[in-house]
């Protein structure tokens, strides 16, 4: 392998045929290229779709209250199921399963929102202080609502980012007073989303103080909680038996699959992140079919060398070369082709992706396309090993030589 | 030297098979020099390949230096090739791309000589052909008789026991085949057995025993005297 007369002969063979050499390489070349850049854009599309998810916590079941479908113990179909903060309670009563728990209490329609003489319509989410943990919403300044808020009817409220930008502009706005529907609340924290920007036109209130003060009574608009470490099973499992409860509580019907509406998040995340394998899968599946297709040429350009050189190996036979010195000296060169415009292709589709990385914009479902080390040292452990298969054949082909037959007067 | 006893060799011909050596009974001392003669299809080359351990026989019994060659594996075979015999060739048969020098080298590297020693010897040999002077030259600027000298100075570099050289003048013209005959003799008298295959009987004419081949057969053997 490493014998200078080897890679000097290796040497001479490629520059005598440049432009045949260059075109195999090239066929390598592209393959490598074209694989890095598919399983990069795969792994944009990837961080794209992972991203969305960041929004929310991955590992939680979302509760809605709906309507009703199918009739049952006198009640008629079409009637709304309404959450309480007995539903609350319950779910907190619970040790299993059950990590952070949060209530929603929606006001009818987005409040006007006054700071002095500003105005501006944002959402309002009335919520327990876990709420935080629900939708990764980051704490940028000040604190998010707390139980002594929730306890004590308190009139606070954690605002977006974008909230604050608008409504105070230079001021800042911890401490501050600003008006909801003519009521007053005291700022107490700023904070941004990853997910979204529309997550930063938010206003949370704790939900007790909502509840009393815009005549929500015990109401309650959506229940979540997250499922701290449990497996898909468990928490599948858990969301079972929390249908068969609500359904039980709200008198709905076994069957009717529409009163009551769970979402749970790591489901959709699984499935997610099932589709993307799936994509992966198809990517090498491509990549590896555009990869052979080089190879394929590689091995056909090594018969066509050992063909025209049958008569040298004939010769170097005839002076003592071992058939194993003929197979090593063909499959070098194959290894040393592919190896080469492989690596070539690798740095240059890393490269792309690179470039594409730091200069495109991340959007919703592309975002830094990226090839990891793992990814690329087997990139390049494959090339060797296709370079070698590439060579295999005709190398076989070559120690076959006969040095009469090489040797004999054309 | 060379102990030929029975050897039988065949190749399968469209449907049936064709005899080209009958049971060849030879024996050459060292330090001979000999030639075979006969005509196209009388069996010469393929008993030259079998010297050479280019190709093997049916049956019989070849001894090399008193090492028996029946049943050679290729690569017992090339390692043999490489230790004890050197090859010239009509058609020369240097390896284009590469200058003479390392045309002369080549046996040493399948030798595994370092390649600077491998260097200095070449050196040597192209010097004894008269050749030092186109050391870096590529065979394609070689005329003929440059080009058969490089090859034996090739064939001589390993310092092998015996030189197979098939119809070495077939592709050169008179006077350069007496130049080239020379060289040979040459070797000849630094004590190397030396055998040529040839149908120039001018050439056969130059060695010191001349062994006719007709049919498969050794139909008789001439000696010269006065070389």
């Amino acid at each position: 392998m490493f014998d200078l007369d080897k890679w000097a002969e290796i040497g001479h063979t490629i520059s005598k045929n440049k432009l045949r050499t260059a075109l195999t390489a090239f066929s390598v070349f592209w393959g490598i290229f074209m694989l890095v850049i598919l399983l990069g854009s795969g792994k944009g599309l990837q961080n794209g779709v992972q991203n969305e998810f960041n929004d929310d916590a991955v590992n939680s079941i979302w509760i809605y209250p709906r309507q009703t479908s199918l009739a049952f113990k006198g009640f008629q179909p079409g009637r709304r199921i309404r959450f309480t903060t007995e539903d609350f309670d319950r779910l907190e009563a619970k040790n299993f399963g059950v990590e952070h728990l949060t209530g929603r209490f929606y006001l009818n329609g987005s409040g006007t929102i006054a700071y002095k003489n500003k105005f501006g319509n944002y959402s309002i989410r009335s919520v327990h202080p876990d709420h935080q943990y629900l939708e990764n919403t980051l704490i940028e300044e000040g604190r998010f609502i707390n139980q002594l808020d929730v306890d004590q009817f308190r009139k606070t409220a954690a605002i977006g980012k974008k909230v604050a930008q608008e409504l105070f502009e230079n001021e800042n706005p911890i401490g501050k007073y600003f008006k909801i529907y003519n009521i007053p609340f005291q700022v107490v924290g700023i904070f941004n989303d990853e997910g979204s920007e529309r997550e930063t036109e938010m206003i949370y209130l704790p939900i007790t103080t909502a509840q009393k003060v815009f005549n929500g009574g015990n109401r309650m608009d959506q229940l979540m909680f997250t499922l701290g470490d449990l497996t898909l099973d468990e928490s599948l499992a858990l969301q079972d038996d929390l249908e068969k409860e609500f359904g039980a509580i709200h008198q709905v019907h076994p069957d009717d699959e529409r009163a009551i509406y769970f979402s749970n998040n790591l489901d959709r995340f699984q499935e997610f992140m099932g589709l993307m394998n799936g994509i992966r899968v198809f990517i090498w599946i491509i990549g590896i079919g555009t990869l052979i297709a080089g190879i394929v040429g590689v091995s056909n350009i090594m018969l066509i060398v050992v063909k025209e050189r049958t008569r040298e190996i004939g010769v170097r036979k005839a002076l003592g070369a071992t058939p194993y010195s003929i197979v090593s000296l063909i499959l070098q060169e194959s290894v040393v082709i592919t190896a080469v415009s492989g690596y070539l292709g690798l740095i240059l589709g890393v490269g792309l992706l690179e470039f594409v990385s730091a200069n495109i914009p991340p959007s919703d479902f592309f975002r830094y396309p990226q090839v990891d080390l793992k990814v690329a040292v087997s990139t390049m452990i494959l090339l060797v090993i296709a370079g070698g298969f590439a060579g295999f054949f005709p190398a076989m082909k070559a120690a076959k030589i006969q040095p009469i037959e090489a040797l004999r007067d054309a | 030297m060379i102990e030929l006893e029975r050897i039988r060799k065949s190749y399968a011909v469209g449907g049936g098979t064709l005899e080209v050596l009958k049971g060849i009974d030879l024996h050459i001392k060292e330090g001979e020099l000999v030639s075979i003669m006969g005509s196209s299809g009388s069996g010469k080359s393929t008993l030259l390949n079998i010297l050479g351990l280019l190709d093997a026989f049916d049956s019989g019994n070849y001894s090399l230096n008193q090492t028996s060659m029946n049943q050679l594996s290729e690569t017992q075979a090339a390692q043999y090739r490489n230790a004890f015999l050197g090859f010239v060739f009509q058609s020369f048969n240097l390896i284009t791309y590469k200058n003479a020098l390392e045309n002369v080298a080549l046996p040493l590297y399948y030798k595994k000589v370092p390649r600077k020693r491998r260097n200095e010897m070449a050196m040597d040999y192209l010097d004894k052909v008269g050749l030092k002077d186109w050391a870096h030259h590529l065979p394609s600027e070689l005329s003929g008789g440059q080009k058969q000298r490089v090859a034996i100075a090739r064939a001589l570099i390993t310092e092998p026991k015996v030189i197979l050289a098939d119809e070495p003048t077939g592709a050169l013209d008179t006077n350069t085949s007496y130049e080239v005959m020379e060289v040979l003799k040459g070797i000849h008298r630094s004590g190397i057995t030396v055998i040529i295959v040839t149908h120039e009987q001018d050439i056969a004419d130059m060695t010191q025993r001349i062994i006719h081949l007709k049919d498969g057969m050794i139909v008789n053997e001439t000696r010269e005297v006065n070389v």
